[in-house]
C-alpha cells in the first residue's frame, strides 16, 4: 500500500507512525497529540483513493453490531467509553480527558448464544483485539500488550496484510441450523493477503505456513504448492486495502486436518486473559470437540480506526463457532445451561476486555413463549445479522449484578415443554376404548412419528364377528389445528358461495 | 456350606446378568408363560407413566399391581435389573437358610426318635444322615416380572416362620397376602409349625397370630391409601385377581375355560375355581399337621398350579424346595413320567404359540391343551410327592418291609 503512494506521502508517512511510537512508548497519550497525529495524516486520507472508501461501508457494517448496541445501552446503562475503530455519534477520541493514558489497544469479548430449530444450540465466541501500531514499517515493535506476540512477529517479518486462518471440524447443516456468522469449510483454511512489499510471495507463503503450524500446532506445513492457489476473483481483502493485485493472496487448504485439543491450546493462549478469565474460561476442550460442529479460526486484517480514517488499527479476530447437539430424540428439547455445555459457568470478565458480553438470541421467540432463559435480563439489543434484524438478551459481564449473589453466571435456557398437554384415557376392556390426545407444537419441515405400543386380549366366544378373519378395524386420528374461533364464526363470509366459504 | 452356596449365587448372578443383557430378555419378557397380566415389568412402567401424566394407573384395564409397588418402582425404575436380581438373590439365600433350619430340627427330631427306639429295625436305612442333608436352591430366569418380588416375600416368610419368629411371620404373610390374595392359605401350616416350636393354647396362639396379621394387613392397605388417596386400586387389584376379566393365555387353567363357557355359568365357575385354590388347606393341614413344612410346600404347589395367573415365576418357587425331599426319591413312582411330559409341554409352549398367533394355523385349543397336560404332570409331581412322604412316614412308624398278618409281601396302597 505505502509502495503506491508518492515518496512525499510515504515520508510524511514515517514521520506520522514516529511520532506514534513515541507516544506509546512515553504512555503519555493526549488528545491533543492525536490530534496533531491525525491533522498530518488527513491529506493522505483525503488522496486517498475511492477505493478506501469503499472499504468503508463494509467495515462499518461488521461493526454496527457493536455500535448499535452501544446506543441502545446508551439509553439504559452509564455510557462507557470504548476505544474502537467504528464511528462513534460520541465520538470518543474528542472528548475524553483523562488524566489515565488511554492504551492503544482494546480487547472485547462476546458470545452469542443461538438456540437453533431442531433443538441444537449454536455458541459463538469472538475475541476482537484492535491495535493502533504499524507492523509494516522498518520499526520493530516490542513492546505487546493485549496482541499476542507471535502473531505480531509474523505480521511484522511476513509483510502480512491481512490473514485469515479457520480449522474446523464437522459440517455446517444449513438445511437444519440455517446461516452460521462465518462460514467456514471442513479442515484448515488459510488464506493471506500479502504486503506490496514481498518480493517472492511463494517463498513467504512457505515460510508463513511453517510457522503457522508451529504457532497453531497444526500440520500446515503440508501446504505447498499441491494445495496452494491464488484466486483472481473470489476474494476480497477484508480489511483496508489499496488495490487488489491477486498476485499477492494465496489460498490454501487442507480439508483432511483434524482439529483436536493441541490446536485449541495455542488458540487460547493468544488471548489476553488466556484461559483463565472472562469468556474463555468457557473454552473447554472435553465439551467443545464433543459437538455436531467446531470452528476456530484467526482474523488479522488492518482496519480504520475511526470514520475519517486518519489511523490504521490493526485487528486481530478470534472466533470460535460450535453447535451443541444436547438433543435426546423421543424427549423433546431439553433444558440448557452454560453448565452443560460448556461444564463451567462464568464467574467474572477478562480484567482487560474493556468489553465483556454474551448475547442469547430471542428472535424466534420474543414473548418468551418456546423458550425461557433464565437469569432473566432487561438489557435487550437488536443488531443486523447476514441481513435479518435479530433481538438479544444482552448479559453484561463487566457488570457485578449479573453475576447476582452466587458469583457466578450459569445461563438456562429452558425451552417450555411443547406437546404440553397430553389427555390420555386408558380403555376399560368391553366399557370403555382409549382416548388419546396431544397437544403438539409441531417444529417446520419436519415429520412427526406418533407410536403406541399395544397388546391384543383374548375374546371370548360370544365376542367374536362373524367375519373374525378381517381382523380389527382401527378408526382414523383425528388432527385438528387450533384456529381463533372469530375465523371459524364468521358467518358474514358465507352469504354468497357458502361452499366456498366453508372451506 | 457357605462357600458352594456364595459361588452358586455369584455364577447365577452372572448368568442372569448375561441373559439380561442379550437379546434374550426381551423375547422372554414377552412370553406369556413368563409374564402375566399381574406381573409384567412393562405394565408397570405404563403405570407409573399414567402416575406421570396425572391420570389414574388404575383407570385404565393395563396395571393391576398394588400402589406399594408403584412407590417401591417410582424410585427404582432405573435399577430395575439390580431389584430383581437382589430379591431373587434374597429368595435363594432365605430358602436356603430356611432348609438348613429345618434340617437341623429334623435331624434332632430323628436322633431322639433313634434314642427313644422309636423307629422299627428294618428302617434304619430310611434315617436320613447329614451329609444328604444340604440345599442349594437353583433359581434363574430372566424374566422381568415383579414375580420375582413375591417370591422373595413369601421365602422371607418361610424364613421367619422356621426360626420361629411369630411378629416377622405375621408381617411377611400379610405382605404376600396383600401382593396376591392366595398366600393365605400358608397361614395354616405357620400356625402349627409355630405351635410346635413354642406350645401354647391353641385358641390364644391364633389370636395372637391373626391380631398381628390383621394389623399389619391393615397397616399396608392404609399406607396404599394414603400414597394414592384413592381406593380404587382394591377393584382393580384384588377384583382382577378374583374375577378374572382379563383373558390373557397363560399356563393355568382360568383363560380359555372362561373364554369358552357361557356367561349364565361365569359367576358359578368363578367360585368353584377360586374355592379350589383354598379348599386344599383344611384336609392337607389335617393330614400333615406334623409335618408343616411339608405342608407349605404342598399349598405352593397347589397355589401355583391353581391360582388365575400363573407363571412359571411361581413354578420355580416350589420347585426350589424339590431337593428338600430328595431322600423321597426311592418311593416316587412317577417321575420318569412327570418329568418327560414337563420337558415335552416346555417345549411345546412356544412352538403351539407360535402356530397359533403367528402362523395362524393352530387355534387357541392347541395351546390350552398343552397347559392342560402341564398342569396334569404338576399335579402328579405334587401328589407323587405327597405319596411318598407319607409313605415314608408310615415305613418309619411301621418299618420298611411290611408284611402281612400271614406273612407275605405287602403294598401299601395310597387311600
Amino acid at each position: 500500500m505505502a509502495a503506491h503512494r508518492c515518496s512525499r506521502s510515504a515520508l510524511l508517512l514515517v514521520l506520522c507512525s514516529l511520532c506514534l511510537f513515541s507516544i506509546a512508548e512515553s504512555q503519555e497519550t493526549t488528545p491533543a497529540g492525536d490530534h496533531r497525529a491525525t491533522g498530518v495524516d488527513n491529506p493522505q486520507s483525503v488522496t486517498g483513493s475511492t477505493e478506501q472508501m469503499a472499504e468503508q461501508p463494509t467495515v462499518v457494517e461488521e461493526e454496527e453490531e457493536e455500535e448499535e448496541d452501544r446506543r441502545w445501552e446508551a439509553t439504559r446503562d452509564e455510557v462507557e467509553t470504548e476505544n474502537t475503530s467504528a464511528p462513534d455519534t460520541s465520538a470518543p477520541t474528542f472528548e475524553v480527558h483523562s488524566s489515565v493514558p488511554k492504551p492503544k489497544d482494546d480487547f472485547q469479548e462476546e458470545l452469542v448464544i443461538r438456540p437453533l430449530h431442531s433443538g441444537d444450540i449454536y455458541a459463538s465466541f469472538q475475541f476482537r483485539t484492535l491495535w493502533e501500531t504499524d507492523f509494516t514499517t522498518g520499526n520493530k515493535v516490542s513492546h505487546y500488550r493485549l496482541f499476542p506476540k507471535s502473531l505480531g512477529q509474523v505480521i511484522s517479518k511476513f509483510s502480512v496484510r491481512e490473514l485469515h486462518i479457520s480449522f474446523t471440524q464437522g459440517y455446517w447443516r444449513t438445511m437444519q441450523w440455517g446461516q452460521p456468522f462465518l462460514p467456514s469449510p471442513p479442515g484448515a483454511e488459510l488464506w493471506v493477503w500479502f504486503q506490496d512489499s514481498v518480493t517472492d510471495v511463494d517463498e513467504t507463503w512457505k515460510e508463513l505456513t511453517n510457522v503457522l503450524s508451529g504457532i497453531f500446532c497444526a500440520s500446515l506445513n503440508f501446504i505447498d504448492s499441491t494445495n496452494t492457489v491464488q484466486p483472481s476473483a473470489s476474494f476480497k481483502p477484508l480489511g483496508i486495502g489499496n488495490v487488489t493485485d491477486h498476485r499477492f493472496l494465496r489460498y490454501a487448504t487442507l480439508p483432511r486436518e483434524i482439529v483436536c485439543t493441541e490446536n485449541l491450546t495455542p488458540w487460547k493462549k493468544l488471548l489476553p486473559c488466556g484461559s483463565k478469565a472472562g469468556l474463555a474460561v468457557l473454552l473447554k476442550s472435553e465439551k467443545l470437540f464433543h459437538s455436531s460442529f467446531h470452528s476456530q479460526a484467526v482474523h488479522i486484517r488492518p482496519v480504520c480506526k475511526d470514520w475519517q480514517c486518519k489511523t490504521k488499527s490493526w485487528e486481530l479476530r478470534q472466533t470460535l463457532n460450535v453447535v451443541f447437539d444436547l438433543h435426546t430424540p423421543g424427549q423433546g428439547k431439553q433444558e440448557w445451561s452454560l453448565f452443560k455445555m460448556f461444564s463451567r459457568t462464568l464467574t467474572e470478565a477478562c480484567p482487560l476486555a474493556s468489553s465483556s458480553k454474551i448475547y442469547v438470541d430471542i428472535t424466534d421467540d420474543p414473548q418468551g413463549e418456546q423458550f425461557e432463559v433464565s437469569p432473566a435480563t432487561h438489557l435487550l439489543s437488536q443488531a443486523m445479522v447476514l441481513g435479518d434484524r435479530r433481538t438479544f438478551s444482552l448479559y453484561d459481564l463487566t457488570q457485578q449484578i449479573t453475576f447476582g449473589t452466587v458469583r457466578s453466571l450459569n445461563l438456562h435456557i429452558r425451552w417450555k415443554s411443547s406437546e404440553g398437554y397430553i389427555h390420555y384415557q386408558p380403555s376399560k376392556d368391553r366399557v370403555r376404548p382409549h382416548l388419546l390426545e396431544m397437544l403438539v407444537q409441531l417444529p417446520p419441515n419436519s415429520v412427526t412419528e406418533v407410536t403406541v405400543q399395544f397388546e391384543r386380549a383374548l375374546l371370548k366366544w360370544t365376542e367374536y364377528t362373524p367375519d373374525p378373519n378381517h381382523g380389527f378395524y382401527v378408526g382414523s386420528s383425528v388432527i385438528s389445528s387450533l384456529v381463533p374461533s372469530i375465523v371459524a364464526m364468521d358467518t358474514n363470509s358465507t352469504r354468497e358461495q357458502p361452499l366456498f366459504s366453508s372451506l | 456350606m457357605a462357600a458352594p452356596m456364595t459361588l452358586l449365587l455369584i455364577v447365577a448372578v452372572t448368568i442372569r446378568a448375561v441373559l439380561y443383557r442379550s437379546g434374550v430378555a426381551d423375547l422372554v419378557s414377552e412370553r406369556v408363560e413368563v409374564v402375566s397380566p399381574l406381573t409384567a415389568w412393562k405394565r408397570v412402567v405404563e403405570g407409573l407413566a399414567l402416575l406421570d401424566l396425572g391420570v389414574s394407573p388404575y383407570s385404565g384395564d393395563v396395571f393391576h399391581e398394588t400402589p406399594l409397588i408403584i412407590y417401591l418402582f417410582h424410585f427404582l425404575v432405573d435399577y430395575a435389573e439390580i431389584t430383581f436380581m437382589l430379591a431373587d438373590v434374597i429368595t435363594a439365600v432365605a430358602l436356603y437358610m430356611a432348609v438348613k433350619d429345618y434340617n437341623k430340627q429334623v435331624f434332632r427330631k430323628q436322633k431322639y426318635a433313634l434314642e427313644a427306639d422309636r423307629y422299627p429295625l428294618d428302617c434304619l436305612e430310611l434315617i436320613r444322615s447329614p451329609g444328604e442333608m444340604y440345599y442349594i436352591p437353583l433359581k434363574v430366569y430372566p424374566s422381568c416380572s415383579t414375580c420375582g418380588l413375591n417370591n422373595a416375600v413369601i421365602a422371607l416368610f418361610i424364613l421367619s416362620t422356621v426360626k420361629g419368629n411369630m411378629l416377622l411371620s405375621a408381617i411377611f404373610l400379610s405382605l404376600a397376602t396383600y401382593q396376591s390374595i392366595y398366600p393365605l392359605t400358608l397361614s395354616a401350616a405357620a400356625l402349627l409349625y409355630l405351635m410346635q416350636v413354642s406350645p401354647a393354647t391353641f385358641w390364644w396362639f391364633v389370636a395372637q397370630y391373626a391380631f398381628m396379621y390383621l394389623g399389619s394387613l391393615l397397616v399396608l392397605v392404609g399406607l396404599s391409601f394414603f400414597l394414592l388417596g384413592f381406593w380404587d386400586y382394591l377393584p382393580s387389584v384384588y377384583g382382577f385377581i378374583l374375577s378374572v376379566p382379563d383373558l390373557t393365555p397363560n399356563i393355568g387353567l382360568f383363560w380359555d375355560f372362561f373364554a369358552e363357557m357361557f356367561e349364565h355359568f361365569r359367576l358359578f365357575f368363578l367360585c368353584v375355581f377360586q374355592i379350589n385354590v383354598f379348599f386344599y388347606t383344611l384336609p392337607l393341614s389335617i393330614k400333615l399337621k406334623e409335618h408343616p413344612v411339608f405342608l407349605i410346600f404342598m399349598q405352593l404347589a397347589v397355589i401355583s398350579i391353581f391360582k388365575s395367573y400363573p407363571t412359571v415365576g411361581d413354578i420355580s418357587l416350589y420347585l426350589a424346595f424339590l431337593p428338600v425331599w430328595s431322600h423321597l426319591h426311592r418311593f416316587l413312582r412317577n417321575i420318569f413320567l412327570v418329568s418327560c411330559v414337563l420337558l415335552a409341554c416346555s417345549a411345546l409352549f412356544p412352538v403351539l404359540w407360535h402356530l397359533w398367533i403367528y402362523a395362524g394355523s393352530a387355534n387357541s385349543n392347541f395351546y390350552y391343551a398343552i397347559t392342560l397336560l402341564f398342569n396334569v404332570a404338576q399335579i402328579l409331581l405334587v401328589s407323587d410327592y405327597f405319596y411318598a412322604f407319607l409313605r415314608r412316614e408310615h415305613h418309619l412308624s411301621y418299618g420298611l418291609y411290611l408284611k402281612r398278618k400271614d406273612g407275605s409281601e405287602a403294598t401299601l396302597v395310597l387311600k
